[in-house]
C-alpha cells in the first residue's frame, strides 16, 4: 500500500472540507473494498478521510412509511435489525448474502452505495425499492444516483449521511452468487408498493445495476412469476467473463427475476 | 506519525504506527504476536481474523489506526497458560488442520460463530459461516467437525476465551 495522509474529522462539514482540499481524496468508512484495493495499489488515494469519528452516522431509524440506515451501518447491524427483518425480511435477507462475517462486521451501507460495484448486492436493494439517498448537499433518488460502472451522482466532496427505503407491499431478493467470490453473477430484487413495481439487476451489466421496465409492466399487471414467462432480457451489454457469457447471464435474469417474486410472495 | 493505543489480550499498547499500516501489521510486527497469519492479499482467505471489540475481523482489512481504543483478541489470547482453549483443543483432537496455516482464523472464527450463533451448529451452518476462511489441505470435513464439537465444548461459558476480551 502507498503512504496516503490520515483524517478523522468529527463532523461531516470538516469531512468535506478535507475532502475538498485534498489531492485525491477518498472517504474511508468500512474499508472492505477500498482497502484490498490500496493493498494491490489499484488505489492510490493521498489523502482518506476517516468518517468513523463522526456522530450519528450509525444506525436504523424506523419511520412511519420507510425506514432509515445511517450511511456508517454495518452490514451486520442491519441483518440482525428486528426492524428491517419485520418492515423489509427481503433486504435483511440481502445483506446476509453479502461477503463473509467478518466483512459483514466491517462492510457499511453508505460504502457499498457509493462504490456502486457492478456484482454488489446494496445497489440492488436501492433501485428496487426506490431508496432515497442522502447526502451533505442534497437528497438523490437511486434512479438518478447509479450512473454506471463504479460511478454515481456523488461530487468529490459530497458524502452519503443515510438512505431512506420506502417499505413496501412485498418484496424479494434472489442471488445466483459467483461460487468463489460470493458476488452477484446475477441479483435481482423485486417489489411492489403503491408506487409500483421496480425490478433491479446486478452483476450482470457492465453499466452497473439496472431496471427491467417490461418486466415491471408484466409484473404491475399480475404479481407472479409466471408473468414473467417469455421476457427475454437481451445479451447486449451484459458482462462476459471466464464465469459465464453474456447470454448465461442474461438468461439468468429471468430464472432469478421468477425465484425472487415467489420469494416475495 | 499517528499514536495508536490498543489493548491485545487484555494488556494495553501505546504504539506509533504510519497510516497505512494494517491492524494485522501491528499485531504481527510491532507486536510480534506472530499467531495472527497472512494468507492473501485479496481479504479472501481468512488467516488474519481476530476479533475486535468482540466481532471476527480481517486485520488486513482493517488500519491499525482504526483500532485505536479497542479492545483486541488474537489467537494467543485464548488459551489458558497451557491449557487450550475449547475450540483449539476440538481442531487437535479432530485433526482440523494439516499444514496449520489457515488454522488461528479458522478457530477465531468459530468462536465468534458459537458466540452469535449458539453451541449447536449444524454441518450447513458451520460451512456457511466459515464463508471468510480458506483451507487448502483439509477439503473441511474435518474442520467442520471440530467446529461442531468445539461449539459443544464450549457450553456453558469458555472462561479463558472470554476473560481475555
Amino acid at each position: 500500500m502507498y503512504a496516503f495522509t490520515y483524517e478523522r474529522p468529527k463532523n461531516i462539514a470538516d469531512a468535506a472540507k478535507l475532502l475538498k482540499k485534498a489531492d485525491d481524496g477518498k472517504i474511508l468508512a468500512g474499508g472492505q473494498t477500498l482497502l484490498p484495493a490500496m493493498k494491490l495499489r489499484l488505489a492510490s488515494p493521498g489523502t482518506l478521510v476517516d468518517l468513523s469519528g463522526i456522530k450519528g452516522l450509525s444506525g436504523i431509524k424506523k419511520g412511519g412509511k420507510d425506514i432509515t440506515i445511517g450511511a456508517m451501518t454495518k452490514h451486520v447491524e442491519v441483518m440482525k435489525s428486528a426492524d428491517v427483518q419485520k418492515a423489509i425480511p427481503a433486504l435483511a435477507h440481502l445483506v446476509s448474502l453479502i461477503g463473509d462475517p467478518a466483512v459483514r462486521n466491517r462492510g457499511t451501507i453508505g460504502g457499498s452505495l457509493a462504490n456502486n460495484d457492478p456484482s454488489a448486492d446494496y445497489p440492488a436493494a436501492a433501485l428496487g425499492l426506490g431508496a432515497t439517498i442522502h447526502t451533505n448537499k442534497r437528497k438523490v433518488d437511486a434512479d438518478k444516483f447509479f450512473k454506471g460502472l463504479f460511478e454515481t451522482a456523488l461530487a468529490g466532496d459530497e458524502i452519503i449521511e443515510s438512505v431512506s427505503f420506502p417499505v413496501p407491499e412485498k418484496a424479494g431478493y434472489e442471488k445466483f452468487p459467483n461460487p468463489a467470490s460470493r458476488f452477484a453473477l446475477v441479483g435481482v430484487f423485486v417489489s411492489k408498493s403503491k408506487d409500483g413495481v421496480r425490478v433491479a439487476v446486478t452483476g450482470a451489466s457492465e453499466s452497473g445495476v439496472f431496471r427491467v421496465k417490461e418486466m415491471e409492466a408484466a409484473l404491475a399487471k399480475n404479481w407472479s412469476a409466471k408473468a414473467l414467462d417469455g421476457i427475454k432480457v437481451p445479451a447486449k451489454n451484459m458482462i462476459a467473463d471466464l464465469h459465464g457469457t453474456a447470454e448465461y447471464r442474461a438468461h439468468l435474469i429471468g430464472v432469478m427475476a421468477r425465484r425472487a417474486v415467489t420469494a416475495a410472495g | 506519525m499517528p499514536t495508536v493505543t490498543v489493548s491485545v489480550n487484555g494488556k494495553s499498547h501505546t504504539v506509533d504506527v504510519a497510516p497505512e499500516t494494517l491492524l494485522v501489521e501491528l499485531i504481527r510486527e510491532k507486536l510480534r504476536l506472530t499467531g495472527t497469519h497472512i494468507g492473501c492479499d485479496t481479504s479472501q482467505c481468512g488467516a488474519c481474523v481476530v476479533h475486535v471489540d468482540g466481532a471476527a475481523v480481517k486485520s488486513c482489512t482493517m488500519l491499525a489506526v482504526s483500532a485505536d481504543g479497542a479492545k483486541v483478541t488474537t489467537i494467543e489470547g485464548l488459551a489458558n497458560g497451557s491449557a487450550l482453549h475449547p475450540m483449539q483443543e476440538a481442531f487437535r483432537e479432530h485433526h482440523g488442520l494439516q499444514c496449520g496455516f489457515c488454522t488461528p482464523g479458522m478457530i477465531m472464527s468459530a468462536v465468534d460463530m458459537v458466540s452469535r450463533r449458539g453451541s449447536e451448529l449444524d454441518e450447513r451452518t458451520i460451512r456457511e459461516e466459515l464463508e471468510g476462511n480458506i483451507c487448502r489441505c483439509t477439503g473441511y470435513h474435518n474442520i467442520v467437525k471440530a467446529v461442531a464439537a468445539g461449539a459443544k465444548a464450549m457450553k456453558g461459558g469458555s472462561k479463558t476465551a472470554r476473560a481475555a476480551e
